[in-house]
């Protein structure tokens, strides 16, 4: 096990560095450039030169990829072009928002899509079934702003029940500690502020989880199917095990594997931000500043952002991985 | 086996279901104790700031704040873009327009303490004139650049001669500056939050010009991120970047009208609709940029929207060096008649939107009503086109941009569809050439010539007339395509005339040649709006967007 993690993360050493050169070469051959969108409407060809200049984008582009993997492998991933801030400090102040977001909505995904999944296989062609199915499809079609715009205008702008935006009231006094903020509120005892925290995310959480809980649903529900035919569930249930018993260590526990693996790819796409989601409920992740760094082709936080996204993608796999060994003994990664 | 199972599955639903509607309520309360105080207002607005120190700013966002912490010599009248006196109480130059005497305000103090006088003014223009490295950076210290062009000693030859000649102490509460030309930037431009006046002890003690990192990849010092200290009615608490909100509070040793609103809070929304949405859940009591569909909703609504007059303009830029035909004034004069810009502005504009005549708007001094207007007729630009050689048709690169709204521009597509349809009925074949704003749109339409005709706009900086149309016309660019030594000779002579009436006869001459010389096609002024709660009033909408909060109030 030890090996086969170690050699995984070696492998990822010449991924990284491939990646990081398409991506830069790619990123420098799109037309225009950063110094556009800083200096907008006021720019003059002129001064668009003389921007470029200082930002070396006049040089070629191997000396910038050299000048860029120099700063990389000291651990720079240099600073934002737009906001003059370095790229890491501007990640880590989005990345525990992302987070967050993508934990509730798994949570809101795994916890109602596995045993919805589970129940419309054992009672298949029942209502429950026949709506699950229905209902998931639904969830896909759906688009995200149009549900997050519905989800919103009825539960906080009707009902109140909800705050419409943002992670947290920013009337609150918090204090933040790691930028989780309802972990910040748990360690300093800071009850109202973790509360509202909380509070913020179960909407745009709640509308993230709709895709993700739409698929887990169905692949429960393949999955447990398939199993339920197995002999082995047969001989059990001959056997005289409990019902409890069949169903937890027989049926459940075979049908986790391509739960698990979905459940991984969904997770690692979620973490790369919700940029939609972020968007409607103004929630401050990294969604909405790449998209941001997108349009004003903020080379250094598209670099830095894209790297780490996909070193946080492997990783996430890797567990995925890892994890199938642990739920089924017969799996040994090597 | 199964209903108990079923059962206990309800059960669980149900528990969730109530502790989520339990959740819902206990929030509620909460918003209801922690908002609608009328000790906190909540602003709504598009993006973050880029910087808090306004000297190394060019964006609105960061501007709003320095509007509220800062004060500058002279500021925009409320509601207008006339200059009056702000911290300055009198300005005026000597006989030669070069040497300026600002008689300063008594008893005013920085945040920190510190007293403001001459030392203070002085102290400020000699950091931006002596900014040296990075901070002569177009991209750091833009402001500066536009309007006094270089500094002590240029670091890149392109940098011209500085504006700025020196500043003088002559006793506590005078200061002269002095200028190198005359010039219609000058004093207008010092009400730009650009040059807003830090308190020096600040300035030094958090190290305002010690800008961080390499010239391509630079890191604003720690006073632009986190001490921003000035003289303005709200002082500045935090900047809490990760929840992307900027909270002040108010100045109790403010040398004026105290704020009336204790903690102001500029929370960034990016998507319009969710500022609407927040607005109405009452999370926000106030939010930037009114779609103008939502101008009528919102007033319905009972909330107090604010119209600001409009201070900006949307023009067709014609480009004479790339196609032959545009080179031509009877086409030009086609294209002009071809348009019916009243539709235009009575289908696409917010209410109080007006047809553009000149290249600025009305409430500058220059303004001239006496222009050839252009009023649509079809029938008029068939005959220039035939006049021109063109009666068989002729066929344009039209350029619009995409994934962008500006307040001169609220649905660039849908004008120009009006646009393509006018000019088609006058036997003009459009290409459509849709661009994304930056930076394809931007840089395609204002380099090189492989342009025909494209639409962009202008929101104005200060209360002068040059800032429009000396900004576009005033010299050879490549948006345009032509070179007119009569023209920016004329330009020329308005920039330096120390005499303002005589500068403001120049510039109606100025106008009547542009639209006589038609290098484009003004549309249309649109006034942006704001809106703030039904309760809270108070607030001044600016058309230069220096809205001063101080003033609001909850009046309910």
């Amino acid at each position: 096990m030890f090996r086969f993690v170690v050699r995984r993360l070696l492998q990822l050493i010449p991924v990284l560095l491939g990646l990081s050169l398409l991506l830069f070469v790619w990123l420098h051959r799109l037309p225009g450039g950063p110094e556009t969108a800083l200096l907008g409407e006021r720019g003059t060809p002129e001064t668009r030169a003389m921007v470029r200049k200082q930002l070396g984008l006049d040089q070629p582009i191997l000396v910038q990829y050299g000048r860029f993997m120099k700063r990389m492998l000291t651990g720079d991933l240099g600073n934002s072009i737009d906001t003059k801030q370095p790229v890491m400090q501007e990640f880590l102040d989005r990345f525990p928002g992302t987070v967050e977001l993508t934990i509730t909505a798994m949570i809101f995904a795994i916890g109602i899509g596995i045993p919805l999944g589970y129940l419309a296989a054992r009672r298949r062609a029942s209502w429950l079934d026949n709506m699950s199915v229905a209902g998931s499809l639904v969830a896909v079609c759906v688009p995200i702003f149009f549900l997050g715009y519905l989800v919103k205008q009825l539960l906080a702008v009707n009902l109140g029940w909800f705050p419409p935006a943002g992670r947290q009231d920013v009337t609150i006094s918090a204090t933040h500690v790691t930028n989780f903020y309802v972990v910040d509120g748990i360690l300093t005892g800071e009850w109202d502020a973790a509360w509202d925290a909380i509070m913020h995310l179960v909407l745009p959480g709640l509308t993230l989880a709709s895709i993700p809980l739409a698929i887990i649903v169905r692949i429960t529900r393949a999955s447990v199917l398939e199993v339920l035919g197995e002999d082995y569930v047969r001989t059990a249930r001959a056997k005289g095990l409990t019902e409890r018993r069949i169903r937890g260590r027989h049926i459940l526990r075979n049908a986790m594997l391509p739960i698990i693996t979905v459940m991984g790819l969904l997770t690692g796409g979620l973490l790369s931000g919700a940029v939609l989601t972020e968007t409607v409920f103004a929630f401050t992740g990294i969604g909405q500043f790449v998209r941001q760094s997108i349009s004003n082709l903020d080379y250094p936080v598209l670099m830095g952002f894209i790297m780490i996204i996909a070193l946080i993608y492997v990783l996430v796999n890797l567990v995925v991985d890892v994890s199938y060994g642990l739920i089924d003994p017969r799996v040994r990664v090597r | 086996m199964r209903a108990p199972r079923l059962r206990t599955a309800a059960a669980v639903c149900a528990v969730a279901a109530l502790a989520l509607a339990a959740a819902g309520c206990a929030s509620k309360r909460d918003q209801e104790t922690t908002s609608n105080k009328p000790e906190k207002l909540v602003f709504g607005v598009a993006g973050d700031p880029k910087t808090l120190d306004p000297a190394l700013a060019s964006d609105g966002e960061s501007f709003r704040v320095a509007r509220q912490v800062y004060e500058t010599l002279v500021q925009p009248e409320p509601g207008t873009a006339k200059i009056v006196p702000g911290l300055a109480t009198e300005f005026k130059p000597d006989s030669t327009g070069l040497v300026w005497t600002f008689k300063l305000k008594q008893g005013v103090k920085f945040h920190d303490g510190t007293d403001f006088n001459g030392e203070s003014v002085c102290f400020n223009f000699n950091r931006w004139y002596n900014w040296k490295g990075m901070l002569q950076s177009q991209d750091v210290s833009s402001y500066w650049q536009d309007i006094w062009g270089g500094f002590a000693k240029n670091e890149d030859p392109k940098l011209g001669p500085s504006l700025f000649k020196s500043c003088t102490v002559k006793d506590a509460s005078t200061v002269e500056i002095a200028i190198t030309k005359v010039t219609s930037k000058f004093p207008a431009a010092l009400a730009l939050p650009s040059f807003s006046i830090s308190s020096p002890k600040a300035l030094q003690e958090f190290k305002a010009d010690e800008v961080g990192g390499t010239a391509d990849s630079l890191t604003y010092p720690e006073y632009a991120m986190k001490h921003p200290t000035g003289t303005g009615p709200y002082k500045f608490v935090e900047w809490d970047r990760p929840n992307k909100v900027v909270k002040l509070t108010r100045n109790d040793a403010y040398n004026g009208t105290k704020a009336k609103i204790k903690d102001l809070y500029f929370q960034t929304i990016s998507d319009l609709d969710a500022r609407k949405q927040a607005l109405r859940a009452g999370s926000i009591q106030g939010y930037d940029l009114v779609a103008p569909q939502d101008v009528k909703v919102l007033k319905g609504e009972g909330f107090n929207v604010l119209t600001r007059p409009a201070f900006n303009i949307l023009y067709l830029a014609i480009n004479q060096s790339g196609n032959p035909a545009l080179a031509k004034l009877e086409v030009r004069q086609a294209i002009a008649y071809a348009l019916d810009r009243k539709s235009i502005v009575d289908s696409k504009y917010p209410e109080g939107s007006t047809v553009a005549i000149n290249f600025h708007p009305s409430s500058l001094e220059g303004y001239n009503d006496a222009v050839t207007k252009y009023d649509y007729d079809v029938n008029k630009a068939k005959t220039l086109l035939a006049q021109a050689g063109y009666a068989n048709g002729l066929t344009l690169r039209f350029g619009y941009p995409t994934e962008v709204t500006r307040p001169y521009m609220p649905d660039p597509k849908g004008i120009f569809e009006l646009m393509k349809t006018n000019l088609e009925a006058a036997g003009i074949k459009i290409e459509p050439v849709a661009l994304k704003w930056t930076p394809d749109y931007l840089n395609k339409m204002t380099t090189g010539k492989d342009h025909d005709i494209h639409l962009l706009g202008w929101t104005g900086d200060y209360g002068d007339a040059y800032n429009f149309i000396g900004t576009f016309f005033d010299r050879q660019k490549d948006e345009w395509g032509f070179n007119n030594p009569t023209l920016f000779a004329k330009f020329a002579e308005a920039d330096k005339e120390a005499d303002l009436q005589k500068r403001y006869a120049l510039y109606k001459e100025l106008n009547k040649m542009l639209l006589d010389f038609l290098p484009g096609v003004p549309v249309a002024h649109g006034p942006p709006s704001l809106v703030l709660a039904k309760n809270v009033g108070g607030v001044k909408a600016s058309p230069l967007t220096d809205e001063r909060y101080y003033t609001a109030e909850y009046t309910g």
